[in-house]
């Protein structure tokens, strides 16, 4: 995209359907003690409102870096980023974020976790309809029953529910999950998985993943991103996972398609971008 | 208090073991025992007697114990160390003022202790004042004192923590000044205010401050990197950022602080009171030491003990009240 052509999308303000959010160009350094580190080099990636993209690599390749800038809690070191047409600079009501650790605040009930989301976003209604929001959002991960309870009195999964409860009371454009069923037990994480499947397919919101769980990857995504190892990182491939919707877990183990999906990711992540064990 | 604690719990760990070991070892006995038929008479008078030895002085497990009977016996585990140590203490006490003559023992003091407590709060103008009077004159000061350097310290700490150009600006001056005795900054107290009381008041405030701001800080720039980014992406507003994480994360952090000012300010009221006069228990040694009275100085320290741990225990029943955990 030209500059001419950004300053048009930019002037419209108008939504790209095609190239809801984009990033250009972009690069990342950071300054540390030893001196710079250049995380992540030349990422461009257009995504389409609607679409689920897992971004996928070695850990220490800036798949969180990416997930970070987009979600406006890292500024880049040149490059821009765009969402609905306008550039990121700060964090947005319009990107929510699931964090890896939940991070959840645990002096507050669930309730009062979710409700400090809504009532930032929806300060305009009244109290009883953002009460209402965030019953309605515990309600979608299925945790009506725990809305007192505080997050450590609750397990890692029901408090990965919460966050991503928290994420979606804000009714975001954009969904970013930062390995949000990474420290959850394997049975644990597939009931997830398909609860966010669920949940995307309702919303419609646009949804970025990053993982590395390679099933987690196939079975949730339209694309798959897989990025080179660090540092000066960069996206090395990108996979379109065809599949139709609804995704059945155990229908697609012997899918033909998912399983050519699955180990074309693997050889990328394990032949052509193989980590040396640290 | 803390060496309390620890051989509490030492001593009830310890004999718990043994009691276990015992009746595991008769039990097992018992059963070896006592189902062999070729074992002689004597053998099983041996194991009984054995076993009895094992439980006479701990009951069977079978047998519950009767609650009454549990809770006075882990009422002396934990009372009978400290008499223990009371005992020796006041022991050796003893055994200083038969030495020194000049020091009352014990039981001189105790006298004088209960002539002094029966009439606690009587008046007689200015220089003589019922110990109850005194008592309450320190705490007065201490509660002015603390409660300013709350008042100014913890939000101060906040700022500190928050910000770190506000940080850069004042790390040299705290530095600089937290380890001056407060009591060098009571003649500057004097020419200020031009009077003993605000003085020492703000004696105590020097001597409390520094915790609560040091530790308010540490605290607040201790919130994890998680909890700000959650602030950050839900867009929060300065005011629910201190309110919903800052505040209750340093909370623990600040209550440490505050207990820590005020075992300070507690230990400072006396020597500040002995520089300024008036009514005070520092003032009352003082006082007393003029009077050559020493049992009442004894009595004092005693005093300044008990109302300093008091005050400590105060503290931390409320910060366990606030604690979210």
């Amino acid at each position: 995209m030209s500059i001419i052509e950004k300053s048009n999308a930019e002037k419209s303000g108008k939504a790209n359907t095609e190239k809801y959010v984009q990033l250009e160009n972009v690069e990342m350094t950071f300054s540390t003690k030893k001196g710079d580190f250049n995380a992540l080099k030349d990422v461009n990636l257009s995504i389409k409102q609607g679409e689920f993209i897992s971004i996928i690599g070695h850990s220490g390749c800036g798949k969180s870096t990416v997930l970070n800038l987009i979600a406006g809690l890292l500024v880049p070191s040149s490059g821009f980023l765009f969402c609905a047409g306008r550039e990121i600079a700060t964090p947005g009501p319009e990107r929510a974020v699931v964090f890896q650790n939940h991070s959840l605040l645990p002096w507050l009930t669930c309730f009062e976790n979710v409700h400090l989301a809504v009532e930032r976003v929806f300060g305009g209604e009244t109290k009883a309809q953002q009460v209402a929001r965030t019953y309605a959002a515990l309600e979608l991960v299925g945790l009506s029953h725990a809305v007192e309870k505080r997050p450590n009195e609750i397990s890692g999964g029901m408090k990965q529910r919460v966050g991503i409860a928290r994420a979606l009371a804000m009714e975001p454009k954009v969904l970013l999950l930062d390995e949000p069923f990474g420290a959850l037990d394997a049975l644990t994480r597939a009931g997830l998985q398909d609860e966010l499947m669920r949940i995307m397919q309702k919303s419609g919101a646009t949804g970025v993943m990053v993982t590395h769980d390679v099933d987690e990857a196939v079975l949730l995504s339209d694309r798959i991103v897989m990025m080179t190892n660090g540092p000066s990182a960069s996206i090395g491939e990108i996979l379109t996972v065809d599949l139709p919707y609804p995704r059945k877990r155990l229908e697609l183990a012997e899918n033909a398609e998912y399983n050519h999906l699955r180990s074309e990711v693997l050889k990328f992540l394990y032949e052509r971008h193989a980590k040396k064990a640290a | 208090m803390n060496t309390m604690r620890l051989s509490k719990s030492l001593i009830d760990t310890l004999p718990r073991k043994k009691v276990v070991a015992n009746a595991t070892t008769a039990a097992a006995e018992n059963v070896h025992k006592e189902p062999s038929a070729t074992s002689t008479e004597a053998e099983l008078v041996e194991t009984e007697v054995k076993a009895k030895v094992a439980d006479k002085p701990l009951p069977k497990p079978t047998e519950p114990k009767s609650k009454l009977v549990v809770n006075i016996e882990q009422l002396l585990k934990s009372v009978l160390p400290a008499i223990f140590g009371l005992l020796l203490f006041v022991g050796i006490w003893t055994l200083i003022s038969h030495q020194s003559p000049n020091l009352p023992g014990p039981m001189k003091t105790w006298d004088a202790a209960v002539t002094l407590f029966s009439d606690p709060f009587y008046d007689n103008g200015p220089n003589d004042k019922g110990i109850g009077w005194n008592i309450l004159a320190s705490l007065q000061r201490v509660s002015l004192g603390f409660g300013m350097a709350a008042l100014v310290g913890i939000p101060l700490g906040f700022i500190i923590g928050r910000f770190e150009f506000a940080n850069k600006m004042c790390a040299p001056i705290i530095s600089l000044l937290r380890p001056v005795s407060p009591l060098a900054w009571l003649p500057i107290g004097l020419l200020v205010f031009k009077a003993a009381n605000p003085a020492a008041i703000w004696v105590i405030f020097i001597s409390a401050v520094w915790p609560m701001i040091i530790n308010t800080a540490v605290g607040v720039s201790k919130v994890p990197q998680d909890y700000m980014n959650v602030a950050k992406v839900l867009n929060l507003s300065e005011w629910k950022i201190v309110t919903k994480i800052l505040f209750p994360f340093v909370l623990p952090y600040m209550m440490t602080g505050v207990r820590l000012s005020i075992g300070v300010a507690w230990l400072v009221i006396v020597a500040a009171e002995m520089l300024t006069g008036g009514v005070g228990i520092g003032f009352w040694v003082w006082d007393e030491w003029n009077n050559l009275n020493v049992e009442h100085i004894i009595i004092a320290i005693f005093i300044v003990g008990i109302v300093g741990l008091l005050l400590e225990l105060m503290l931390t029943q409320i910060a366990k009240r606030f604690s979210y955990e």
